[in-house]
C-alpha cells in the first residue's frame, strides 16, 4: 500500500519562526516535517509521510481569516495530500481558530479528511466545533505526544471511513449535536438508578447538561416617560385578516409591522391572533388584550407616555426556535432603534 | 393500601357473536359495543378496526390509548368521575387484560396529527405498538363543537375499555400482583436506612382539549396533592389532552401503568422506601407555578420526608418553568431530584433541549430523545382512522419522514421509552 500523504498545519511559533514579534507573517511552506511535525511522523511510522508543512503567523491569521485560509489552502493543495493534521494548538487563543479554520476548508474544498486537536477551553472549540473533527488536548504542549497518538488515530479513522464510536471513545469534543439513540432500559428505570447514585453521594451522570441562555442585560430605565416613544411588540401572531404577511402559527421564522397611528383602539375582525400556542377567543374578541392600543392612548392623552409608536411588531413566539427568535429580536430591536423608539412593551402570550 | 391486580394476558382480538375471552383470546361482539357507545348522540357513527402487533398498519389521527381494567372487588370503579361513580379506588381486586388497548382516534379540528405504526422503526419506540389495538373511528355528529367532540370520544373510549375488561370478571387470571403500600407510620417496616423516595407527577391541566382528569374533573384548580400509587392504576387520572403535540402529553395507558410509578414500587423494600406520589398542575401564570412549587417540595420535604424525588413534566415551553421551580424548591430543603424531559433540540439537534434553564440545581437528567428529529416510516399495506394526515400533505400510506414528535408517547415524558440522545 502507498503510504498516505499528510500535510501538517502550524503557527509560526511551532514552525520555529519566531514568537510574538513574527506573528505577523504570511503563509509559507517547507518541505517534510520540523518541530511538532517530527512527533507527527514518528507516531505514523510507516502509516504516512509528512509531505510538506504550511506554516502561517498568528496575527495574520487572525486578522483576516477568509484571506488567510485561502491563501493556507493553496498551499496545502499543492502537495496532493490525503489529510490534514492541524496543531495541535492547546490553549492558544489565535492559534486554535486558525487550525479549525483551515480544517474546515480543506474539508469542504479537497474534500479530504482534516484533524486538529484543542484545549477544551480553547476559543477555537465553540467557532468549529460543528464544523471539524477536534481531539481533546492537555493545555499546554506537555501533552503533545499524546495528543498526536490520538489525532493520527482518528485521521487514519476518517481516512479509511471506519464508523466512529461516541467522542468520549475516541478523544474528541463533542460536537453538541444532539441524537437519538435507543437505551438499554427504560427512562424511568434509569431516573430511578441516578437518583440512588446521587442521593448516596456516588458518581453519576446526567443525560443532559442544563443549557445556557445568552443574558441579556435590560437597558437602563427611561429617564422621562411622559416623553418616551413607546412602541408594542407582541409574540401572539397578532395579524390583518387574510395574514397578508404569512406570519406562521407556530415555529415561525417571520415578523411584521401593521401601522396603527390614528386609531384609538383595535377593533374586533381588524387584527386577530394566529399563534397556535394559547387560547386565541379573547383576543379575537378584543385584540387590545394582547396588543393595548387602547389603554396606551389614554396614558398618551394623560401625556403620561410620550407618545405611542405609529407601527406595533408582531411575530409568533410559539415553539419558535432560540435562532430565529433571535434573529428577529436582532432585526425589530434595529428598526425600532433607527426611528428613535426609547421603550418597548413587549406583550407575550 | 393494597390492590390485589389480576393480569389476563391476551394474545388476540376478534369480532364475534358474544363478548369473551376464551383461550386468551377477547372475542368482540362488535354490534353490541357498538349500540352501547352510540347511546351517546354526540357520535353520528363509529367504526371499530383491530390492528395487531407486525402488521403492516398505520393508526393515524390517534387521540388517546386506554388499557381495559375493571374493579371486581372492593370500593369504587375504574376511571373514577369519568364513567365510574366518584368513590375512593386503589383498593381490593381489579382485573386488567394486558396485551390489549383501545384507540381512541377522531379528527378535530386544531388538534396535531399523532400516528401509530404498528411494525418498523416507530413500533421499536411505543409500548401499545406491541398490543393488539381495538381502534374507536367515530364521525362526530353534525356541527358539534370541539370540546364536545373530545368529551365524545372521551367517553366512548373509557367505556369501550370497561366493556372489553368485563369479559375478564369471572376469568381466572393468569398471575395476580400485589400492590401494598401501608399508610405513612407503618411505611418504615422493613425498610429502615433506606433513601425514602417521592414521585413528583407534573400534568397540564390548562384549556379545553388541553385537561387530564383526576377523579373526573381537569386538574385546572389542582393545588400539588397525594395520590397513593394504588388510584393511578384504577384509572384515577385520564388524558384529555389531545390538542398537545403527541410525543409531549402523557396518554391515559401510561396514567395507569405509570413506569416511574412502577419501578419505584418494584423496588421498595429493596434499594428504597416508596413514599407517595405527589401530583400537581402545571398552571398558566407564574405565581400559581411558584405556588405549586413550594407546597410540592413541602409535601415531598416536610409530610413525606423524602430524601429524593423523581420529577416528571407534561408538555413542553411553560412546563420547563414547573420543572425549574420544582427542582430548586426541592434541592434548597435538601431533596435530591432527577428530572425526566424529552428533549425538543430542533431537527439538527443543536437547539437548547429546555426553554427555562433557571435553575442551577438541576444536574440530574433522564432524557427520553429529540422529539424534533426525523423518523424514517416504511410504508404500510392499511392505513386506520382517516384518509388525509393533519399537517402533512404527503398520501397517509406512503414512507414518511416525520418527527418523532407525531408518534404518541415515543419520547414519553413519564419515561416509558428507551429513547434516549447522545451527543457527538
Amino acid at each position: 500500500m502507498e503510504k498516505l500523504r499528510i500535510v501538517h498545519f502550524m503557527n509560526q511559533f511551532f514552525g520555529g519562526i519566531g514568537g510574538e514579534e513574527m506573528a505577523h507573517v504570511s503563509p509559507q511552506s517547507k518541505k517534510d516535517a520540523i518541530g511538532p511535525g517530527t512527533v507527527l511522523q514518528e507516531v505514523l511510522g510507516k502509516q504516512g509521510q509528512v509531505v510538506g508543512t504550511v506554516i502561517c503567523g498568528d496575527n495574520y491569521f487572525a486578522e483576516d481569516m477568509e484571506k488567510a485560509a485561502h491563501e493556507v489552502l493553496r498551499l496545502i493543495e499543492s502537495y496532493q495530500p490525503d489529510l490534514l493534521v492541524a496543531g495541535p494548538a492547546f490553549n492558544a487563543g489565535r492559534y486554535g481558530p486558525a487550525c479549525g479554520k483551515v480544517c474546515h476548508v480543506v474539508q469542504e474544498q479537497l474534500g479530504i479528511p482534516a484533524v486538529t486537536g484543542l484545549y477544551e477551553e480553547n476559543p477555537g472549540v465553540d467557532l468549529f466545533r460543528r464544523s471539524t473533527y477536534i481531539v481533546k488536548t492537555a493545555n499546554s504542549a506537555q501533552g503533545m505526544r499524546e495528543a498526536m497518538t490520538n489525532m493520527v488515530k482518528l485521521a487514519l479513522k476518517l481516512h479509511a471511513r471506519e464508523q466512529l464510536g461516541t467522542p468520549e471513545e475516541e478523544g474528541l469534543i463533542s460536537r453538541g449535536v444532539k441524537k437519538n439513540r435507543l437505551a438499554e432500559h427504560l427512562a424511568s428505570e434509569r431516573a430511578v438508578d441516578l437518583l440512588l447514585k446521587k442521593i448516596k453521594g456516588e458518581p453519576y451522570r446526567s443525560e443532559m447538561r442544563l443549557p445556557r441562555f445568552e443574558k441579556v442585560p435590560p437597558a437602563p430605565p427611561v429617564e422621562e416617560l411622559s416623553k418616551a416613544l413607546i412602541a408594542i411588540v407582541v409574540e401572539g401572531g397578532l395579524v390583518p385578516p387574510e395574514n397578508p404577511d404569512r406570519i406562521e402559527s407556530a415555529r415561525a421564522t417571520r415578523y411584521a409591522k401593521y401601522p396603527i397611528s390614528g386609531k384609538d383602539t383595535l377593533t374586533q375582525g381588524e387584527f386577530a391572533p394566529v399563534s397556535g400556542g394559547f387560547e386565541k377567543a379573547f383576543v379575537a374578541q378584543n385584540p387590545n388584550r394582547l396588543c393595548p392600543v387602547d389603554v396606551l392612548r389614554e396614558l398618551e392623552r394623560e401625556k403620561r407616555i410620550g407618545k405611542l409608536y405609529d407601527y406595533f411588531y408582531t411575530t409568533t413566539g410559539f415553539a419558535t426556535s432560540l435562532a430565529s427568535a433571535k434573529q428577529m429580536g436582532e432585526a425589530i430591536a434595529k428598526e425600532l432603534k433607527a426611528a428613535h423608539v426609547d421603550a418597548v412593551l413587549l406583550v407575550s402570550t | 393500601m393494597k390492590l390485589e391486580l389480576g393480569v389476563c394476558l391476551i394474545k388476540d382480538i376478534r369480532f364475534a357473536d358474544t363478548t369473551r375471552i376464551s383461550d386468551h383470546v377477547l372475542c368482540v361482539n362488535k354490534e353490541e359495543l357498538t349500540t352501547l357507545l352510540l347511546a351517546d348522540r354526540r357520535l353520528g357513527s363509529l367504526d371499530l378496526e383491530i390492528v395487531r402487533p407486525n402488521e403492516r398498519e398505520r393508526i393515524i389521527h390517534v387521540l388517546d390509548v386506554i388499557e381495559p381494567r375493571i374493579k371486581v372487588e372492593g370500593p369504587g370503579a375504574v376511571f373514577p368521575g369519568m364513567i365510574g361513580k366518584r368513590e375512593r379506588v386503589g383498593e381490593g381486586r381489579s382485573h386488567v387484560l394486558k396485551g390489549v388497548t383501545v384507540v381512541e382516534t377522531g379528527q378535530i379540528p386544531g388538534v396535531p396529527e399523532a400516528l401509530l405504526d404498528m411494525t418498523g422503526p416507530a413500533a421499536e419506540l411505543v409500548p401499545f405498538a406491541r398490543t393488539c389495538n381495538l381502534v374507536l373511528i367515530p364521525q362526530f355528529a353534525d356541527g358539534l363543537e370541539r370540546v364536545e367532540c373530545a368529551n365524545a370520544i372521551k367517553m366512548a373510549g373509557l367505556k369501550a375499555a370497561a366493556y372489553l375488561a368485563e369479559a375478564s370478571r369471572d376469568l381466572q387470571p393468569d398471575h395476580v400482583e400485589i400492590y401494598d403500600l401501608p399508610p405513612l407510620p407503618d411505611l418504615d417496616e422493613g425498610v429502615k436506612g433506606l433513601p425514602r423516595i417521592a414521585y413528583i407527577y407534573q400534568l397540564q391541566s390548562q384549556a379545553d382539549l388541553c385537561e387530564p382528569f383526576v377523579y373526573g374533573d381537569n386538574a385546572r384548580k389542582l393545588l400539588p396533592t397525594l395520590l397513593h400509587p394504588n388510584e393511578l392504576m384504577d384509572g384515577a387520572i385520564v388524558s384529555g389532552n389531545y390538542e398537545m403535540p403527541p410525543c409531549f402529553k402523557n396518554v391515559t395507558y401510561t396514567h395507569q401503568n405509570n413506569p416511574v410509578m412502577h419501578a419505584l414500587y418494584h423496588r421498595h423494600k429493596r434499594d428504597l422506601c416508596f413514599v407517595g406520589v405527589i401530583v400537581m398542575n402545571e398552571h398558566p401564570t407564574l405565581h400559581e407555578k411558584e405556588r405549586s412549587a413550594v407546597m410540592a417540595a413541602k409535601l415531598a420535604k416536610d409530610i413525606l420526608g423524602a430524601d429524593g424525588v423523581i420529577i416528571t413534566k407534561e408538555g413542553g415551553g411553560h412546563a420547563d418553568t414547573d420543572l425549574m421551580l420544582n427542582c430548586q424548591r426541592c434541592e434548597e430543603v435538601g431533596v435530591k431530584t432527577v428530572l425526566v424531559v424529552d428533549e425538543p433540540a430542533g431537527p439538527d439537534g443543536t437547539a437548547p433541549p429546555l426553554s427555562d434553564a433557571s435553575s442551577d440545581r438541576a444536574d440530574a437528567f433522564v432524557s427520553t430523545g429529540n422529539s424534533n428529529e426525523s423518523i424514517e416510516l416504511p410504508s404500510v399495506d392499511r392505513v386506520i382512522g382517516g384518509k388525509a394526515l393533519a399537517g402533512v400533505s404527503d398520501p397517509p400510506q406512503g414512507a414518511l419522514s416525520v418527527p418523532v414528535m407525531m408518534i404518541p408517547s415515543a419520547t414519553s415524558q413519564v419515561g416509558f421509552t428507551r429513547l434516549t440522545t447522545v451527543e457527538v
